[in-house]
C-alpha cells in the first residue's frame, strides 16, 4: 500500500470567520468612508482658504470719485496707469461706468442709472502678496489729483475669511479623528469577540510554547489585511463620492465659496492613506486586545 | 512483553527533580481548597503514574504542572525553576519542553491531523519539509497514517486520542504529561501507545500519567501517586 502524500502547504492557523468579518468588514468600511469625506473635506477646505486669503491678500480696490464736471473715466485710466507703476503693484485696471453699474446692478435692478448721478469708479489693483506696497502709498501718490481715492485692502474680509476656513479645517480634522477613534473601538471590540470565538488557537498555540507575540501576531495579521480591505473599499467609494461631489460643485458655480473635496495630489494621498491608516489602526486595535485577554486569561 | 519504564536514579536531589511540589495548595477563588498540601518530586528521567477518583484533583494538578495555572499556596519547580519566579517570556521556553495529552484532545477543528499534530514544530519555526517526514512517520506509527488529511471531526474518539497523543510527543518533550490517555481506545491500541510512552522514557523523557485505568497502572512497574479528596494518599518519594 503505497504512503499517502503528506500535505505540502499548511493550513491557515486562523481561518477566515466569514460570518463575523462581513460586518466587520461593512462597518469599518462605512466609517473609512466618512471619515476620507471628512479628509477631503478638510482638505478642500485648507485649500479654498488657502485660495481665499492668498486672493484676498494679493488685491486692492480703488475708489476714485470725481468732480462732477471731470471724466471720471479718463480720470480712473490715468490714475490706474500711476498705481500700476508703484514697486509692489503687479497690474492695476480701471473699470469703466459700465463696469460699475453692472456691479450695482443686483441692489438698483437693470433699469440703468440716471446719467447725473455720480457713480465712483473701481481700479482693480493687484499687487504681489510678497512685497506689497506701502501702507498709504496709493493714497500718497494720488493725493495732489483733482478727486478722491478710498483704498480697500480687504483686510476686514480676510480675517473673516480666515477664522471661517480656520474653524472649517479643523472642523473636519475633528471629525476625521473621532471617526479614526470610532474605527478603532469598533475593531478593538470586534478583535475580542473574534478571540473569544477562536480561543482554542490562541489556547492550543499558548499550550505548545508559542509565545505571546505569535498568537498576538496572528490576530494582528488578520485585523490588518482586514482593515486594509474595508479600507480600500471605503476610501475608494469616497474618492468616488468626492469626485462627483467636486464636479457637481464646480458645475454650480460654487467653487470659490465652497470647501469643496480637494482631488489634487493631496486626495490622491488621502483615499491610500486612509485604507493604510484603516489597517494600521485595525492591526494595533488588535494586538492591544489579544495581548490584554492573553495576560488576563494567563497571568 | 514486558514494558518496563527507564528505572529510577537511586538517589535524586531537588536540583535534578523535573518536577517538585512543596507544600502546594490551590483553591479557585474564595472555594474550597482543590488540592492541600502536595510534596512530591518526579525525579528526571522517570515514570509514574498518578490515580485517584474523579473529582480527586488529577487534571488540577496537572495544570499546575503545564502552568495553565498558578498555586494558591507553596512552591513549584520544573527543571529546577521555581515557577513563579520564572518571567512571563520564559514560559513558551518551559511549555517546549513539555508535552501534554489532555482529557479533551483540544485539537484545532480547523487544521488536518497532520497540521494539529505539527503545530508544536510550527510554532517552533521549523520549515515544514524538516518535520514533514516525522510526523507521517508517528501518524503512522498511532495507526493514523491513512487518516492524516482528516479533520478531527471526523475522527473517531480513539482516533483524536492517539492524534493528541502524537501530538504531545512529536518534539520529544522532557516532561510527558497525559491526561487519561488511553480512556478512548481497544485494550490492543492502550499497550502500543503505552509502549510509545515507556520508549519517550528511555529516551530520557519524565512521564506522567494521569489515569483511572488500573489495567494500564498494572502494566508497568512504575511508582504511583494517588490523591484522593486533593491529597496525596500514596507518594513513592517524600520531597
Amino acid at each position: 500500500m503505497s504512503k499517502p502524500d503528506k500535505p505540502r502547504r499548511p493550513a491557515p492557523l486562523l481561518p477566515p470567520d466569514h460570518a463575523r468579518d462581513r460586518p466587520l468588514f461593512a462597518v469599518a468600511a462605512i466609517l473609512v468612508f466618512l471619515a476620507s469625506l471628512a479628509g477631503f473635506g478638510a482638505a478642500g477646505a485648507w485649500q479654498a482658504a488657502e485660495g481665499w486669503t492668498a486672493q484676498l491678500s494679493s488685491e486692492l480696490t480703488v475708489q476714485l470719485i470725481a468732480e462732477d464736471a471731470r471724466d471720471a473715466d479718463a480720470d480712473a485710466v490715468e490714475a490706474a496707469a500711476q498705481i500700476a507703476r508703484l514697486p509692489g503693484v503687479v497690474s492695476a485696471a480701471a473699470r469703466s461706468r459700465a463696469d460699475a453699474e453692472a456691479l450695482l446692478r443686483p441692489w438698483l435692478g437693470g433699469a440703468g442709472l440716471p446719467d447725473d448721478l455720480p457713480v465712483p469708479r473701481l481700479i482693480a489693483v493687484r499687487v504681489d502678496p510678497d512685497a506689497p506696497p506701502a501702507q498709504g502709498a496709493i493714497e500718497a501718490l494720488l493725493r495732489d489729483n483733482p478727486y478722491e481715492v478710498v483704498v480697500d485692502d480687504h483686510a476686514r474680509w480676510e480675517a473673516a475669511v480666515q477664522r471661517t476656513a480656520g474653524a472649517v479645517r479643523y472642523f473636519a480634522l475633528g471629525l476625521v479623528a473621532i471617526l479614526a477613534l470610532a474605527a478603532a473601538a469598533v475593531i478593538a471590540f470586534a478583535a475580542r469577540a473574534s478571540l473569544a470565538a477562536r480561543w482554542d488557537v490562541a489556547e492550543a498555540l499558548h499550550l505548545v510554547g508559542a509565545p505571546d507575540r505569535y498568537v498576538t501576531g496572528i490576530f494582528q495579521r488578520r485585523f490588518f489585511f482586514l482593515g486594509l480591505k474595508a479600507g480600500l473599499a471605503g476610501a475608494g467609494l469616497a474618492a468616488l463620492a468626492g469626485y462627483g461631489l467636486a464636479q457637481g460643485a464646480g458645475a454650480a458655480g460654487a467653487v470659490f465659496f465652497l470647501p469643496i473635496p480637494a482631488l489634487g495630489w493631496s486626495a490622491a494621498a488621502i483615499a491610500p492613506g486612509a485604507a493604510l491608516a484603516s489597517a494600521l489602526i485595525a492591526a494595533g486595535a488588535a494586538r492591544l486586545a489579544v495581548t490584554g485577554e492573553l495576560k488576563a486569561r494567563w497571568p | 512483553m514486558t514494558l518496563n519504564p527507564r528505572p529510577a536514579p537511586d538517589l535524586m536531589h531537588d536540583r535534578d527533580a523535573a518536577v517538585r511540589f512543596d507544600s502546594v495548595g490551590l483553591r479557585y477563588g474564595r472555594g474550597p481548597d482543590i488540592l492541600s498540601d502536595l510534596s512530591f518530586d518526579l525525579p528526571s528521567g522517570s515514570f509514574h503514574f498518578l490515580t485517584g477518583p474523579s473529582g480527586a484533583g488529577k487534571s488540577s494538578l496537572l495544570r499546575l504542572i503545564y502552568r495553565a495555572r498558578q498555586p494558591s499556596r507553596g512552591l513549584i519547580s520544573l527543571f529546577g525553576r521555581d515557577t513563579a519566579l520564572m518571567p512571563r517570556d520564559a514560559l513558551p521556553g518551559l511549555r517546549r519542553r513539555i508535552g501534554v495529552v489532555f482529557q479533551d484532545f483540544r485539537l484545532l477543528e480547523h487544521l488536518s491531523v497532520f497540521d494539529n499534530v505539527a503545530l508544536p514544530l510550527r510554532v517552533a519555526g521549523q520549515p515544514r519539509a524538516s518535520y514533514a517526514d516525522d510526523v507521517a512517520d508517528l501518524l503512522a506509527w498511532v495507526g493514523l497514517g491513512e487518516r492524516m488529511h482528516a479533520h478531527p471531526a471526523s475522527l473517531s474518539g480513539g482516533e483524536q486520542q492517539r492524534a493528541a497523543i502524537a501530538r504531545a510527543v512529536i518534539t520529544k518533550p522532557d516532561l510527558l504529561i497525559a491526561d487519561e490517555p488511553t480512556g478512548n481506545v481497544d485494550p490492543a491500541m492502550a499497550r502500543r501507545l503505552l509502549r510509545l510512552f515507556v520508549e519517550l522514557n528511555r529516551l530520557g523523557a519524565t512521564v506522567l500519567i494521569a489515569t483511572h485505568d488500573i489495567t494500564l497502572v498494572r502494566a508497568l512497574d512504575a511508582p504511583v501517586l494517588e490523591l484522593a479528596d486533593g491529597r496525596l494518599v500514596s507518594r513513592p518519594r517524600a520531597a
